[in-house]
This record gives structure tokens, sequence and C-alpha cells, in this order.
């Protein structure tokens, strides 16, 4: 069987299970559209108090909101085995039994789970993104498309590599820490929105070390079809999302470092 | 009497002196809050900085807000206990039932040392960062600023007395509704929400529309949160502390009594799972 097949095979089972707990995994669903919801009431709070946040309108923050909402939504689904690295394969032992089958790792735990309730972020994130398209008077355009699709691309191996990251750490310290809830959960809240109104240092950061705006702010902005107040070029902002698949293939570089350093719990 | 309350106070601090244990997640917590605090000021500031006519808050005011929120995120009632979760979902729940004591009051000093452990580790480093270490590198308009007078503080410190008897109660119905979804996850979550966006916690809530202001006025999970931090800075009048409390201490005791109707109703039809 090859690659895909398999991945698709272990996808289907997981799919399978989830189904046998649907009260559960409605609720899940539901609390995590909760979660993207009030995200959007609290931007659209600020907007009803202080009328508009240094030039840029509801809408557009929204729009920001929704892209990485989705993206953030797709990259959790696929990556769920690595979220839950550390408890369930590396305190138990169980990444042995990975590491004696004949496919790589990296497979094998993308294939872990195809987390259902994340939907409940997706659909959301993306019904912000069309509402706001319209809202906006965008022109529907399949350049405008591809690129928000790129960007959304870019983000989605963005957050996998974050969540690679994370599994990554568990082999020095077996139980994943929350830290990387700062990149995750808190890109998130970064990127909802526009890049400008943050401090130089956190720009910096989030541009050069950890590329969230690189498939966030850069790109969308293209996609809305404003000026960058930073001054950014709109070959640049078209470009930006590669960075996000260079930041997913540096963290399986560091993951496959991680392997080789693996001792096993014993247990 | 006393011998009642003895095994309480033992299950509170033995429990409390678990959750201390986990230092390096204390740190990730720490810095992971660190960061929120940093990000929801820059946008809280950004907006302000356009804000032509006076605000219900001041940004002083919400600045205050926000790294207190941080500091004492932990005793939010917005996530339930991981190891009271497994308990459910393995059926050892069941032991809890066969104690000598009543399962309620049981449950409450368990909950309650949960609220209060995360606040002691992770509240005083971000307290000591956001008050004195911020204003020497320069940062003094971020800083946290002192209690607006004595009696604010004094006010403060029993309104977190209060809030953390209402958070543990609220904790508690989450964990009871455990009892009805097996695998653990799901009515948790929407109280979660729900306590995420009333206590203050996403944007403060003087911030909302002057048309919710009375529906936010009455809801409980105001307790947990704006009114103690709104006490600290000023916001709320020292002359309006005692009503205050008094809100919190109502609340608390209606939802006390609710836990208590819904955990006989959950017992009752309690099916343990075996193996």
């Amino acid at each position: 069987m090859n690659a895909a097949a398999l991945l698709l095979r272990y996808l289907a089972i997981s799919l399978r299970g989830q189904l046998q707990y649907r009260a559960s995994f409605l609720m899940a669903a539901l609390g995590n559209l909760l979660n993207c919801l009030i995200e959007l009431a609290g931007i659209w709070v600020l907007f009803d108090r202080f009328g508009n946040l240094s030039g840029w309108s509801f809408a557009e923050v929204a729009f920001f909101c929704g892209a990485v909402n989705a993206t953030y939504a797709i990259g959790e689904l696929m990556a769920t085995g690595f979220d839950q690295f550390g408890t369930l394969y590396v305190k138990t032992g169980d990444f042995d039994r990975l590491l004696l089958r004949p496919r790589s790792t990296v497979l094998q735990l993308a294939g872990h789970e195809l987390s259902l309730r994340r939907l409940g972020r997706l659909l959301p994130g993306l019904v912000i993104v069309v509402v706001a398209w319209g809202a906006l008077d965008l022109p529907v355009e399949a350049d405008r498309f591809a690129l928000l699709a790129f960007a959304m691309a870019g983000g989605v191996a963005f957050f996998f590599a974050l969540m690679v990251l994370q599994a990554t750490m568990c082999f020095w310290t077996t139980e994943s820490l929350e830290l990387m809830n700062i990149l995750t959960y808190g890109g998130v809240e970064t990127a909802s929105y526009p890049l400008p109104i943050y401090h130089r240092l956190f720009r910096r950061f989030f541009t050069f070390v950890v590329p969230l705006a690189c498939i966030g702010y850069f790109p969308i902005v293209a996609v809305l079809g404003v000026d960058d107040p930073l001054g950014t070029s709109r070959m640049f902002q078209v470009a930006a999302p590669l960075a996000g698949f260079a930041f997913l293939g540096v963290a399986i570089g560091v993951w496959q470092l991680g392997v080789r350093r693996y001792t096993s719990t014993g247990s | 009497m006393k011998a009642d309350i003895r095994p309480l106070v033992a299950v509170v601090s033995a429990r409390y002196r678990t959750l201390l244990q986990y230092r390096a997640a204390a740190f990730a917590g720490f810095a992971t809050q660190l960061f929120w605090g940093a990000i929801r000021l820059m946008i809280l500031a950004a907006f302000f900085a356009a804000a032509t006519e006076p605000q219900p808050m001041n940004l002083t005011q919400v600045v205050a807000y926000v790294w207190l929120g941080q500091a004492l995120l932990g005793m939010l009632p917005w996530n339930v206990d991981a190891d009271f979760r497994a308990q459910v979902r393995d059926g050892t729940v069941a032991y809890d039932l066969l104690r000598p004591l009543d399962l309620y009051s049981y449950w409450f000093g368990r909950t309650l040392a949960f609220r209060v452990a995360a606040p002691t580790l992770r509240g005083i480093p971000m307290v000591l960062f956001s008050m004195a270490l911020l204003p020497l590198v320069g940062l003094g308009d971020w800083a946290l600023t002192p209690p607006a007078s004595a009696v604010a503080f004094a006010g403060f410190v029993a309104a977190l007395v209060v809030a953390a008897m209402l958070a543990t109660a609220v904790t508690l119905l989450a964990h009871i509704s455990l009892l009805w979804t097996i695998s653990g996850i799901g009515m948790d979550r929407i109280l979660t929400v729900l306590v995420t966006i009333f206590s203050g916690l996403v944007v403060p809530l003087p911030l909302f529309p002057d048309w919710l202001q009375p529906f936010l006025n009455w809801q409980p999970f105001r307790g947990l949160a704006d009114v103690p931090y709104r006490i600290y800075s000023g916001n709320i009048p020292p002359a309006e502390i005692a009503a205050e409390l008094f809100f919190i201490l109502v609340w608390t005791v209606a939802l006390v009594v609710m836990g208590r109707l819904i955990l006989l109703r959950g017992v009752r039809r309690m099916v343990v799972q075996g193996g």
C-alpha cells in the first residue's frame, strides 16, 4: 500500500471511531464553533465602542480573523497525532511501536486521528471570510481566490509545523508543555488583528522567526487589495506564504533529530 | 461539627500540594500568560489610541484589568480538572461514592484546591513582573498600577475570596456534567465559552455596548473577574464594594444549590464504567 492510501485508511478508521461518540463530538464541535464566534464577538464589541482600529474597518479585521481560524482548524485537524504526542506516545512508551513499523513516523502520526470536532472552527471561519468578502465588496476574481487558497495552504503547513515542533519538545520533556500554545492559540489571536498595531519586536518575531504574518497578514493585505501601512510590496505579499512551507521543512528536520535522540520510557 | 470539617481540610491541602509539583508546567503557563497579556494590551491600546470621547474605563484601568486577568487566569472556571475527567472515564469515580463524606462537599474541597493552586504559582510572579519589572525596563505605561486605595485593596482581597468560591461552584457544575457525557468533553466546553466572554476575559465588560450593560450586570460570571479587577483599579468606587460582594455571594449560594440538585440526579442515574 502506498503512503497516501495508507494515510487515507488510517483516517477512515479514525472517522468511524469518532462517530461512535456522536453526542460528545457534536458538543465539542459546538464548543469550537462558539470559541470562534467569541473571538469575532470580542472584535465586534471593540469596534462598536471605538469605531475603528487605526484605519482598519470591522469587516477587514473580521476577514483576518476568519481566515486564520479556518487555516488553523485545518492544520489542527491534520496534526492531532502530534498535538497529543507527549501524553499518548512518549509518556507511555508507545512510540516504540511506531518506530518498529516500516513506515515514516510523520506519516503514522499524521494518520493518528482526523479530529472532526475541528470542523467547529473551520466552518465559521470560512463563513466569516465569505461574509466579510461580500461586505467589503471585493471583486470575485480567480486570482484573489488563488492567493487566499495559497495563503491558507502555507498557513496549514505553518500550523502543522508548530504541532510537529511541540511534539519534538516531548523527546526532551516527556510531557507536552503548553508553551507552544503561545504560538498556536496565541498565533490565532495575534493574526486576527492587522500586524501594524503590534510593537516592532513582535512584528519582526512573527515575520522572520515564526512566520505567522507571512501566511496571514501579508497575503491577506494583497487579497483585500489595500496598501500595507508597513510599506511591503505586492510581490513580497504574494510570495510570503512560501515561508510557511519552508517552516514545515525546518520543523520536520528538527523532528528527525529528536527521533534520533529518543529513549523509551520503557513502560 | 469540628470532626466533619477535618477530612475536607485534608482534601484541600493534599490536592493543593499535589498540584504544586508541576513547576515546569507552571513556567510554561507563566510565559503563555505573559504573551497573552502583551497581545491583549497592544490590541486594546490600539483601539484606545483612536478614541476621541471619554470611555467607561481609562487605559490605566484596562491595563490593570488585563494583568490581573492573566495573573488570576487559573482561578477562572474555564477548564475542568483533568484528573477528575479521567476518573469519570475509567470509572474510579465510584470510589468517591463510597467515602464517608458528603459527596458535594468533598468535591467542592478538591475543586477549590484545583482552582487556587494555579494562581499562587503563576499569579505572584505575574504580579511582580507586571508591577515591578515593567517600569524598570522603561515600559511603565504598560505596568500594573498599585490598587486605587487601601479600601480598594481590602475590597479586592475580599472579592477574590468570594470569587474563588463562585469559581469553584461553577467548575463543579462542569464536573458534574461529565457524569452525563462519558468521553468527558462537551458540556464543559460550552461552560468555558460562557465564562470566557461573560467574566470579562475577552473584553472588559464596561467596554461592551451600553444596551447590553443591564444584562451583563446581573449575570453571575462577572463576579469571577470583572468585579474584583474593577474594585482594584477604583473603577468600582469603595461605596459600592459591599453590594458587589453580596452579589457574588448570592450567586455562589444559588449555584451551589443548583449543583447539589443536579448531582443528586446524576448519582441516581450514574452507570459506572467497568474494566
